[in-house]
């Protein structure tokens, strides 16, 4: 079986994860790689979450939350830019490409813009290949 | 009441943590009373053979630092788990890898290269690297397999607990022999120190709302002696910190840099202090917070300076 890239998504509540409803609903067609997981904020997406979900195997991961400005708490999506920027930063430091770690904002009006996200994320994923822990370099000698 | 037998061990360590168990003080006249030391290899004449060749099980504790970089040290983790009723982790190498796990960011190939090739003192011409095994004249020779990934000693074998500290403060220490000499021993797993609250708990320093424009590095400035460093925007890794040391640090106006490990329930010490940093900075614009975010020179070598190993990542991707 070929490899297709696995990629979480962090969608928080009040705009992303709804605008990702509303890409379903309209039926819009979007690549299947993006895993979904609700959070009540963006603000919620701690950073050890994103090295957990690499820990455990996904090749990338996708954090969306509302517009700047729009956050229903309303600063929790500044928050994960300031965290984001500096994760981002170590990440480099440690060998992740940049493109595997992805933070943008989603409307739940926005089902389009959802679907273009995915679609771009998951090739560029595709491009860099699996994340794999290099497993040679865990084994001695 | 039979003594305890006690062994105490190094692997990639410096030597403080065992400079550190002596620190202890007059209390070591206690500890003489109440256990008698069978393998000591930095201070007292013993063989591997020697600790071969006692039954499994008939060590009672043995305090282990220094993280697993080679087979020998390895080979010994194995060998003291099997003769040893309680095996703990002593300090932060052999608990989460410290200074020697930062070779995490590189792999064999480039320390040998950086060691034996490139740097200024080196007269290598011929490039040669260390081998593992070499024939003399006499025989052959060995040395141990230097690993790729620094392993902390969990990793290698099981451990029934953990004592914090690059090298563990002296109260700490006689904690953990105490709870040995007692019998008082916690859950397995457990982490030996006075606090399981983060470092802050026991800063005197006063703290207020903290907003920082700019980070600095220590030599940067002179902080104030009576505020919150992290405030005056140094990195003080307190809030990611265990406590139990006493907070020596900050009250000798010097940050944190986070040696006694996770507090509890965290998994990944350096994204725990990311998240604290980011939160403190004061700004909601893309390009002020890259600026901002630009004053800290290396993110992943302050947030993993103790903790690289033990990390979730683990290691460096190399390519």
């Amino acid at each position: 079986m070929s490899w297709e890239p696995k990629i979480v998504g962090f969608l928080c509540n009040w705009c992303s994860y709804r605008g990702a409803d509303l890409a379903g609903t309209a039926r819009m067609k979007c690549s299947p790689n993006v895993r979904t997981i609700r959070v009540m904020c963006s603000g919620r997406v701690e950073p050890t979450f994103i090295l957990k979900a690499f820990q455990l195997g996904a090749d990338g991961v996708l954090v969306l939350g509302c517009h700047p400005g729009d956050c229903h708490y309303t600063e929790g999506n500044y928050k994960t830019l300031r965290r984001m920027s500096l994760l981002k930063k170590m990440l480099a430091q440690l060998g992740v490409e940049e493109e595997r770690v992805r933070l943008d904002w989603v409307s739940a009006s926005e089902g389009d813009h959802f679907v273009s996200i995915v679609n771009d994320m998951t090739e560029k994923v595709r491009a860099l290949g699996p994340f794999r822990q290099n497993s040679e370099e865990e084994k001695h000698g | 009441m039979a003594k305890l037998k006690l062994a105490l061990y190094w692997a990639a360590s410096c030597g403080g943590c065992d400079i550190a168990t002596l620190a202890i003080g007059e209390k070591i006249l206690k500890l003489a009373e109440a256990a008698d030391i069978v393998f000591w290899p930095v201070a007292m004449d013993f063989k591997y053979s020697d600790v071969e060749k006692i039954p499994d099980k008939s060590i009672d504790a043995c305090l282990f630092n220094g993280a697993i970089q080679n087979s020998e040290g390895e080979h010994i983790a194995q060998l003291l788990r099997a003769k040893s009723k309680i095996l703990i982790a002593y300090g932060s190498c052999s608990y989460e890898g410290c200074i020697p796990g930062l070779a995490n960011f590189f792999n064999r190939q480039m320390i040998f290269d950086r060691v034996y090739i490139e740097t200024q003192s080196t007269d290598n011409p011929e490039k040669v690297y260390p081998q593992s095994k070499v024939l003399v004249p006499e025989g052959e020779l060995e040395i141990p397999d230097f690993y790729d990934t620094v392993k902390t000693l969990a990793q290698t074998v099981d451990v029934d607990y953990f004592v914090p500290g690059c090298p563990p403060e002296e109260k700490t220490t006689w904690l953990a022999l105490e709870t040995l000499i007692e019998g008082k021993l916690p859950p397995k797993g457990a982490v030996i120190s006075h606090s399981v609250k983060a470092v802050c708990d026991e800063c005197p320093r006063i703290k207020k709302e903290k907003k920082v424009k700019k980070f600095y590095r220590p030599y940067e400035i002179i902080p104030d002696p009576e505020i919150c460093l992290l405030e005056q925007g140094l990195l003080c890794y307190g809030p990611a910190t265990r406590g139990g040391c006493g907070a020596p640090c900050p009250q000798a106006n010097m940050p944190c840099t986070g040696c006694y490990g996770p507090v509890e329930g965290v998994v990944d010490q350096g994204a725990h202090f990311l998240t604290a940093l980011a939160s403190v900075i004061d700004s909601d614009d893309p390009t002020e917070i890259q600026r901002i975010i630009n004053d800290i020179v290396d993110p992943a070598g302050t947030f993993y300076r103790y903790s690289l190993p033990d990390s979730l990542l683990r290691r460096a991707r190399i390519k």
